[in-house]
């Protein structure tokens, strides 16, 4: 029982993380009906800078929790700059190519900023540094850290000012327009360049905000990091519907909590035949099976043709 | 009308051969046999773009011969390792061509067709190895490793019939990423793959008692190893590229590129759409595996390290860029991908040497960072690929109608 339990803290935590990263795509999917590949390079640069600017800071005398609020407020900025540019450079002049193209102008920026981070960060794992004091408490046998708490905590009170903005301001009654209908909006007045650039920035943000929080729970980065947890946190888009905020954000959250139980019980469900290291199995085979029978995700709306 | 679309193709290439020969002569500056190396191959490319500028005539289809044939010589006065990267740009051009079924003609965005390139390629050497102590016949594996992976793509494309568009992408994603751990995972209990060590000792091709490894005297010529891969798969090549042509120009790829265009609309006139798109994973699928096994025997090795996601996204990349649906565009594109990363894995430590007198950055990953860029570029200035088909061309210049829903 208290590893159930166990996992699914831990599966809620990391369910957060994806969650969140899950909402750039979906925001960006569901506006242009592009998969931004870079997205999970963006989270990357998000962490690496904290943790430069942390040190910086740290090694001026600055107190580590003033230094850590810097940090997570400088690599906001940098992936709003990041992902504003992104969309200026890359995607824009592309909106009126064929469907595949912009897909590899995609890869082609998620190589570029990889590579770039490594020349700037180096091709080592860094450490991140401990923001947060360490504590730990108890219940019904499982222990979880402040870290967990405070990241699940930040990740519900973000993902809610998110819902505000999209369906409680102009801007997101804008962007709302625009992601059912582009050429329509732009009809209606809705200035779409604003709206498709502030899906990025806002993605990114977002996607900053993850990658502080993963630094902190892993308390390791790397240039190469922004990969897998992209691919996992687009996986969670689609189990959720890509295109709907919500479905990112439950798909993220049940993304977790699949993989952690997976890890944690399939030892025990194939009678030892496969161990924890086919964890990442789980995320795709649990997609597979939902798509087969909800082919537009557990909570997309029936798309028209798209392919 | 073809051969004027081609003229810019040929200027951009022009214009990279010359880059690369001005890198290196640069570079090379007392290096003589590297020189004229390089000064024949700009010749050979230059007479290979004569050649395909009237490739309709005989004499066209000759002269590109000539050079295809000339060409692992030449390359090899500056080192096997040069004849070797040809191969691989075959073997890429194979790869390209595959995918170009599933994603050029039939439009079904496939994410992890490396996954039927290391089913291909798995058994080989399950079939050839010490591994399992099995050494079966070239003529046995190579069907076989085909029939696998025709076996997995039809797996695979089941479960996704209903899936449209970037659903699509992420499923066979997911199902290149389930092959991959699978095969970094199978060494316990039962110890199949060999797990993350991959599988040694493969045996070469070999056809009757001719082998493809190491090398033997033919008409008092020394043919090297790589120099004897160049030809099987250059053949093999050829065959696919014969292949691609009547299946585009036949019933079914036209019902391939209708469903393409329009899925509803190809289904209400009765084409097939269910075993048809069946039928693209499939042959996709068994051309992936064939060019696995010829890279498992060429290599002599395989592990789950050679299979990860960004190879199944270079090979869409190629396929992307080098003009979706279009064979000698997406054989360019394959060709292009996998020499420039050599190219410049050679040119780019080198010039910063020569130019800063000394490393300035990480040329391993300036290497990639040119990549990406030339990525970028490329899609920006040639959304349509560097060489698209003339109607798809027609398409993007009289103005997209489609509206995004």
């Amino acid at each position: 029982m208290d590893i159930f339990l166990q996992q699914i803290i831990n599966g809620l935590v990391q369910g957060s993380i994806y969650a969140l990263v899950a909402l750039g795509y979906t925001m960006v999917y569901g506006i242009m009906g592009l998969i931004n590949f870079a997205h999970g390079e963006v989270v990357m640069i998000g962490t690496l800078v904290t943790i430069s600017v942390v040190g910086l800071l740290v090694k001026l005398g600055v107190p580590l929790a003033l230094a850590g609020v810097a940090g997570l407020l400088a690599a906001v900025a940098v992936c709003m700059a990041l992902g504003w540019s992104l969309e200026r450079i890359a995607y824009r002049p592309l909106r009126n190519a064929p469907r595949l193209t912009p897909l590899i102008t995609a890869i082609g920026m998620s190589i570029i900023l990889q590579n770039l981070a490594m020349m700037i960060w180096g091709r080592n794992y860094l450490t991140f540094p401990k923001l947060l004091p360490q504590v730990d408490f108890e219940f019904a046998g499982a222990n979880f850290t402040a870290v967990q708490v405070i990241i699940v905590l930040v990740s519900a009170l973000t993902m809610g000012g998110l819902l505000l903005l999209v369906y409680r301001t102009k801007l997101g009654m804008a962007m709302r327009a625009t992601s059912q209908n582009l050429q329509v909006a732009s009809l209606m007045g809705v200035n779409i360049n604003r709206v498709i650039a502030a899906a990025f920035v806002i993605g990114s943000a977002l996607g900053a905000l993850a990658g502080v929080m993963v630094g902190t729970y892993y308390e390791i980065a790397h240039y190469q990091m922004g990969f897998m947890l992209g691919l996992k946190a687009f996986t969670a888009a689609v189990l959720g519907g890509i295109g709907n905020l919500a479905g990112a954000m439950l798909g993220g959250i049940l993304l977790g909590l699949i993989e952690a139980l997976g890890a944690g019980y399939i030892g025990d469900l194939t009678g030892g035949f496969l161990g924890s290291h086919y964890q990442d199995i789980f995320a795709f085979v649990v997609l597979i099976v939902v798509l087969m029978f909800k082919p537009s995700g557990l909570f997309g709306e029936k798309t028209g043709d798209r392919a | 009308m073809k051969k004027a679309l081609s003229a810019p193709n040929l200027i951009i290439f022009g214009v990279l051969m010359f880059a690369f020969v001005v890198l290196q002569l640069g570079l090379f500056p007392g290096n003589y046999p590297m020189k004229l190396t390089i000064l024949y191959l700009l010749a050979l490319c230059a007479l290979f773009g004569l050649g395909m500028s009237f490739r309709q005539h005989l004499a066209g289809k000759l002269l590109i011969a000539a050079v295809l044939v000339v060409l692992p010589f030449v390359s090899a006065t500056a080192g096997q390792a040069w004849v070797r990267i040809l191969d691989f740009a075959i073997l890429y051009a194979f790869l390209a061509l595959g995918l170009n079924i599933v994603v050029g003609l039939a439009g079904l965005l496939d994410l992890g067709y490396v996954a039927f390139y290391a089913v291909g390629a798995y058994t080989w050497a399950l079939l050839a190895s010490p591994h399992f102590g099995l050494h079966l016949p070239f003529w046995v594996i190579l069907p076989t490793g085909a029939l696998v992976a025709c076996c997995f793509g039809v797996l695979l494309g089941s479960p996704t019939l209903k899936l449209r568009g970037d659903y699509l992408a992420i499923v066979t994603l997911g199902f290149g990423e389930i092959v991959r751990i699978f095969m970094n995972n199978l060494n316990a209990p039962i110890n199949i793959t060999n797990g993350p060590q991959g599988i040694t000792l493969i045996d070469p091709v070999a056809i009757g008692g001719f082998k493809f490894s190491g090398a033997t005297q033919i008409f008092g010529y020394t043919l090297s190893g790589p120099q004897k891969y160049y030809f099987l798969l250059l053949v093999l090549a050829i065959l696919v590229v014969i292949i691609n042509q009547r299946l585009q120009n036949s019933r079914i790829g036209r019902a391939w590129q209708a469903i393409r265009e329009d899925e509803v609309a190809a289904k209400a006139v009765g084409i097939n759409t269910r075993n048809l798109k069946l039928l693209a994973f499939a042959m996709g699928a068994s051309f992936g595996g064939m060019a696995g096994g010829v890279f498992a025997a060429m290599q002599g090795f395989v592990s789950p390290e050679s299979f990860s996601l960004n190879e199944s996204i270079m090979i869409l990349a190629m396929v992307v860029l080098g003009g979706m649906g279009h064979i000698p565009g997406v054989i360019l594109g394959a060709v292009l991908l996998s020499i420039l990363p050599e190219v410049l894995r050679y040119g780019v430590g080198p010039l910063q040497t020569q130019l800063f007198g000394k490393m300035l950055v990480d040329p391993e990953s300036l290497r990639l960072l040119v990549f990406g860029l030339a990525l970028v570029l490329v899609m920006r200035f040639k959304p349509a690929g560097l060489w698209p088909s003339p109607e798809r061309q027609r398409e993007l210049v009289e103005g997209r109608t489609e509206v995004k829903p």
